[in-house]
């Protein structure tokens, strides 16, 4: 009942928290260059404004252009529903795992890659095709940040994980640095953020995901511009609960620790909202296909991670 | 103080061996010689840094001294003097790589493995845990470094690549106890006087053929 | 349960005749009902394959049963154990889709085609149930012969006489490397039967020896890098319903040979080092198939090479669980092996769905080329329907089969760390990076497949009045989509009821950890529940269908919340002059286009991939294109350098024509005498 209980309250926090998350970042960017910026609510009224409007489909569409963004979004927030925020022991806990996170991340990859293609435009192919391919190099990085988390935790269950890490027994660890790293590599990737992919434009050289919802609109929008705000929330919330555990309040009914979970966790997720936009605003866009470099380089800190991981744990 | 896993002394220390490694694979990665050198300086602080933390663990004030030249030289004066020069030169601002940077990390990762390989079993018994991680990294720093003087055409970057080689001795030097000072600052010293030196040599190189890349030099040798 | 078993292979004997029987003289109507007849059995006897398979794992194994057929070393003899049941299992199902579909197109097909359905399956089975060396090669070599006629079936064209060449070629290899595998195994007693060989197993330079073979026969016949130069070749040749089964299942007979030989012959007292090959092959593979499958441009040469790439990853679990078993990690032993034959299970189903579709296609739209395909899904939504879900599958997504397989697969590699020294950990580290690249891999694959083939416009006026098949073909496909929705919910039955096949492999089963709804790795570790994860995506749905039906305004009664149409914005691109019907071709991606960014970031490196961009000048009025291509580097590395050695081996033998009568009878009186020092030095040596 209580596990329920946390879900739900879970699930509320991170759908209210989603756009605030994109919006804060935005502001914060703006911010950081000297302009005015929106309202770090403005996404919440888009998404509202665009679920009223009527979409318009090209004459050509499929279903796939119908269905895919609620694939894509339910997919997100599903994953989303995995990782804790607040406290433990959520109704979820024994599903998150780290590598059906990853899956579930890849069939909301899928359904946008397949929604690019389906009307047969030129961006829309382009967009498509970048996007698996980077994410050919991102899943292997990440799958390697969880063999480090494995090693150490014994499990890729994120609950386990991040119950291991607050005890403090694993210490301070280079390969936890490492993986760090390359975990904040493959999420700029997969949220289509500055240096990988620039969110705000829809320049050609620069496009991967804006090209593949191109020929989006209403409330299709909407769920495409939901899944991403949901995918940014969801690796925040990711690193927060591996990197920064402390604070989350244990398992059971406890509204007391709740609320100072919950107040940690908007603090946890602001100062990373900071840094994303500090790293963003200080960081030049790259070409398209150095982003390969970028991501091949996190894959190689996974598994730098993991060989000295081996040394300290063939010292111990 | 304990010297063993989950400890503060040995985290840290290990926590900043594995920085000053990790900087090194950003020396191989950035294309730009801006980028370069500042992940150079910050590699010497983070070395600084280290030494220091070992004089406070290992109770050597000596070491302190070593962490002051170390920042002196690596994290400020050596930057700034290579930025001077890229400056004075109106050298291009990038990197040019002898083989892909993708390549180069490969190896890296591949001359990381080889020194785990090599240390591991060779520091077998006598010496302590930290020792061991410590001789790991700082043979991998130094095998990187080498590894960047190969990779680059470039003139400055192969001198950086020197100087990280360099930093890796110096971090094996400091992890170990008991180690003279005095060796640490004639190291030091040393290749202080090489960066000078490479400094020279490269005002010479551009005079005389208006260009940086070495691979040039070949050509200038005169053998035929 | 034997009975039915053996009545199902002889059934399949009896067939092959049936279908050769002269029909010129009674028209082609008998042909047809001929072709019927022994596809219709064919269906039969796969069901009684799935059955007896079935049958065995709940109720348990088959003792060995001597044939009346006497071979030269003894009876041939027959037994159903649990890892034959589980692959019997795999043969029963693929072959029953295929059947099917066989039943909707293949009517017309020339008889020796039809003949040599039957005995393909028919040698796949008698390699599943054989319990000596010789049945398994009689049952392997059946199997590779009647293929191979499936693949010169069309030898009118030059490319595919190449293909059955080669094809030909690799299936020799494998038997030259199998035949004296098994004899290695069997020792110098000589007994092939199985259970004389467990008594006896392989030790030091013999078991290196039977590795070495086996590795080296298996690779070569189920397209393990580098021996698969054939695989995509062949494989596409051949009709559809066919390339389902050789991708599907033949290739897993070689890895159950593999399975067999190795982990069951082989003994469980093998060293760590002895399950290596597979694991460093397996990776290879995957990686290499994955990504050979995003360059090629026709339909089954792509399926063909996401099937190296799924053979790899079964070759990984089937070496992490020799390395286990050695390093007496035995509960993550059962986890490889249970990972291992699930994902072949898999694999065997969505695999066989998508060569059926791609068959549809073929049928529908007369070509495989993606180049000419393109908006299928409109004309064809059965056959697209089905396809999604194998291609959900064959890209690992959540909830369908593939991720099932592959989540147990990485814990187990997620796992491995805890064996051996520093270099198998390093090993293990690069081989979890290269399968989950190969997985990402494989989902780029697959989303450009479906995508060129099913979405965007079509590309040519035919592919624009493609249908989907009749029912019976539909049928064909719904099937196998079925079932991988199925096999994906429950991986933890699955798991359990080839509890045996599991025991036979590492003598050890996950039963207890693998239940009804949840897979659980081991003490502690992560779990997998896939219903669970089902029910709630289902629930995401449905909550934001919910939610967004709420906010959606109504337009009009007819059609409340129907969207608008007009034409594609496409970046603002001006829409195509009206004489071109299907829109201008160049503006849609191509099958190369659509291959560009991992053809420049993984391409050029491991496939010497290459492109080149033909621009016009300024005022031409030619469209610009772009050329590009790869290279298999195993033709260069393995092929070209054979070749060379057979050519300087035929220049040595011609010589020999101009020997005088004295030399050329010194060569075999030579031979003799060396022949009898053999013998001489091996009596001594006993």
């Amino acid at each position: 009942m209580t596990a329920a209980l946390t879900q739900l309250l879970h699930i509320a926090l991170v759908l209210c928290a989603a756009p605030v998350v994109v919006g804060g970042v935005r502001w914060l960017k703006a911010r950081m260059m000297g302009r005015v910026g929106a309202h770090p609510l403005q996404p919440w009224r888009d998404l509202l404004k665009l679920l009223r409007k009527r979409p318009v489909l090209a004459d050509n569409a499929s279903w796939i252009s119908r269905g895919a963004p609620y694939v894509a979004a339910a997919a997100t927030a599903a994953a989303l529903a995995l990782v804790p925020s607040f406290a433990r022991g959520m109704g979820f806990a024994p599903l998150s795992d780290l590598v059906l996170i990853a899956g579930l991340l890849a069939l909301g990859r899928v359904a946008l890659a397949l929604a690019g293609l389906d009307v047969g435009t030129a961006f829309g192919g382009l967009g498509a095709a970048r996007e698996m391919s980077f994410a050919a190099l991102a899943e292997p990085a990440l799958l390697l940040a969880a063999l480090c988390f494995a090693i150490l935790a014994g499990t890729t269950s994120l609950e386990g994980i991040a119950v291991t890490f607050q005890d403090g027994s694993v210490g301070l660890r280079v390969s936890l640095m490492l993986a760090l790293i390359a975990l904040c590599a493959v999420g700029v990737a997969e949220n289509a953020r500055i240096p990988v992919d620039n969110p705000a434009t829809h320049l050609e050289l620069t496009m991967v995901h804006e090209a593949m919802v191109l020929e989006a609109s209403g409330r299709h929008l909407a769920l495409w511009e939901a899944a991403s705000a949901l995918k940014l929330t969801l690796w925040l919330a990711l690193i927060a609960a591996v990197f920064l555990p402390f604070g989350t309040a244990p398992a059971g009914f406890a509204p007391l620790g709740w609320l100072i979970g919950a107040v940690l966790w908007v603090a946890k997720m602001a100062v990373l909202c900071l840094a994303l936009a500090a790293f963003e605003s200080a960081i030049a866009k790259m070409r398209v296909f150095r982003v390969p470099e970028f991501l091949g380089a996190a894959l190689l800190l996974g598994v730098l991670g993991a060989i000295l991981l081996f040394v300290s744990t063939r010292l111990a | 103080m304990m010297m063993s896993f989950g400890t503060p002394a040995y985290d840290i220390s290990h926590l900043l061996g594995g920085g000053v490694l990790l900087l090194s694979f950003v020396l191989l990665y950035q294309r730009r010689l801006g980028a370069v050198i500042n992940a150079f300086a910050v590699q010497g602080a983070l070395l600084a840094c280290a030494a220091a933390w070992q004089g406070f663990v290992q109770g050597a004030p000596g070491l302190y001294v070593t962490a002051v030249i170390a920042f002196g030289a690596k994290a400020v004066a050596i930057p700034l003097a290579l930025r001077l020069l890229i400056g004075r030169l109106g050298l291009h601002k990038a990197v040019e790589p002898a083989f892909g940077i993708g390549a180069s990390l490969l190896a890296a990762i591949g001359l990381v493995g080889l020194s785990v390989m090599v240390v591991l079993p060779i520091t077998a018994g006598g010496v302590t845990p930290l020792a061991r991680v410590d001789l790991t990294i700082a043979l991998s720093v130094v095998l990187l470094g080498m590894l960047a003087m190969i990779a680059r055409r470039n003139a400055i970057s192969q001198v950086i690549g020197l100087l990280t080689l360099e930093n890796g001795l110096i971090l094996g030097a400091v992890g170990v106890t008991g180690m003279p000072l005095v060796v640490e600052l004639s190291t030091a010293a040393l290749v202080l006087m090489v960066a000078v030196v490479a400094a020279v040599v490269v005002f010479q190189i551009r005079d005389r053929l208006d260009t940086l890349d070495t691979s040039i030099l070949d050509r200038q040798r005169g053998d035929a | 349960m034997l009975t039915a078993l053996l009545l199902a292979l002889a059934g399949l004997l009896v067939l092959c005749p049936v279908a050769l029987l002269p029909r010129t003289p009674l028209g082609a109507r008998l042909g047809v009902a001929v072709a019927m007849t022994v596809h219709g059995g064919a269906l039969l006897a796969a069901l009684a394959f799935a059955g007896v398979g079935l049958a065995v794992l709940v109720l348990g194994g088959l003792p060995p049963v001597a044939l009346p057929l006497a071979g030269p070393m003894g009876p041939l003899t027959l037994a159903v154990d649990g890892l034959s049941a589980w692959f019997l299992l795999l043969l029963g199902l693929a072959g029953a889709c295929s059947a099917l579909f066989a039943l909707a197109y293949e009517g017309t097909a020339p008889p020796r085609q039809v003949a040599a359905y039957p005995l393909f399956l028919a040698g796949m089975a008698l390699t599943l149930v054989a319990a000596d060396g010789l049945t398994l090669l009689l049952g392997f070599e059946a199997m590779s012969l009647a293929s191979w006629v499936l693949v010169a079936g069309q030898h009118d064209q030059a490319e595919n006489r190449r293909a059955a060449r080669l094809y030909l070629i690799f299936a020799v290899l494998a038997a030259a490397c199998l035949v004296p595998a098994i004899g290695v195994l069997a020792g110098p007693a000589g007994d092939l039967s199985f259970a004389a060989i467990r008594e006896t197993p392989p030790q030091g330079w013999r078991a290196a020896m039977v590795l070495a073979l086996v590795v080296a026969g298996v690779a070569a016949k189920a397209g393990l890098v580098p021996l698969h130069m054939w695989l995509p070749l062949a494989h596409p040749v051949a009709p559809s319903h066919v390339s389902a089964l050789m991708s599907g299942v033949m290739t897993k007979m070689a890895l159950y040979v593999a399975a067999r030989l190795l982990l069951d012959l082989g003994g469980p007292a093998q060293p760590l080092w002895f399950g290596v090959p597979l694991v460093v092959l397996g990776a290879a593979s995957a990686v290499f198939g994955a990504l050979r499958a995003n360059m090629e441009e026709e339909g089954k040469t792509l399926l063909a090479c996401s099937t190296i790439e799924n053979v790899g990853l079964v070759a990984i679990g089937l070496g992490l669980a020799s390395c286990f078993r050695a390093g007496d990690l035995s509960a993550l032993a059962a986890l490889a092996a249970g990972a291992a034959l699930l994902h072949a299970l898999n694999h065997a189903v969505f695999k066989t769905l998508l060569f059926l579709g791609m068959g549809e296609v073929a049928h529908g739209a007369a070509t495989r080329q993606l180049d000419r395909l393109g908006g299928l899904i409109h004309g064809m939504p059965w056959t697209a329907a089905c396809v999604l879900v194998g291609v959900g599958a064959a890209a690992s997504l959540p909830p369908l089969s593939g991720f099932a397989g592959e989540w147990l697969l990485l814990q187990a590699l997620l796992a491995a760390w805890r064996l051996g020294d520093m270099a198998f950990q390093v090993l293990i580290v690069a081989v979890a990076g290269l399968a989950a690249l190969a997985a990402a891999l494989a989902a780029a694959a697959m989303v450009r497949m479906f995508g060129m083939i099913f979405l965007g416009r079509p590309r040519t006026p035919r592919s624009a009045g493609a249908v989907d098949g009749p029912i019976l073909a539909r049928a064909a496909l719904l099937l196998p989509a079925a079932l991988t929705v199925l096999l994906g919910l429950l991986p933890g039955p699955m798991l359990a009821l080839g509890a045996e096949a599991q025991r036979v492999l590492v003598q050890e089963t996950m039963e207890g950890r693998a239940r009804a709804h949840v897979v659980f790795v081991g003490d502690g570790a992560a779990a997998y529940w896939p219903v669970g994860v089902a029910l709630l995506l289902a629930a995401c749905g449905i909550a934001v269908w919910a939610a967004v039906k709420r906010r959606a305004p109504v337009f009009g009664r007819e059609a409340p919340d129907e969207p608008a149409r007009g034409p594609a914005w496409d970046g603002g691109f001006a829409a195509p002059p009206p004489h071109l019907v299907c829109g201008d071709p160049l503006t849609q991606p191509s099958a190369a286009g659509l291959a560009q960014p991992l053809r420049r970031i993984l391409g050029q490196g491991v496939l010497a991939a290459h492109e080149a961009v033909d621009m016009p000048s300024p005022g031409e009025t030619r469209a610009a294109r772009l050329e590009a291509g790869f290279r298999d580097p195993s033709e260069a590395w393995l092929l070209a350098p054979l070749a060379r050695v057979r050519d300087a081996a035929v220049a040595r033998a011609e010589k020999l024509r101009h020997l005088t009568i004295r030399r050329a009878l010194m060569l075999p009186f030579a031979t003799l005498v060396a022949l009898l020092l053999l013998v001489a030095w091996l009596e001594g040596g006993m």
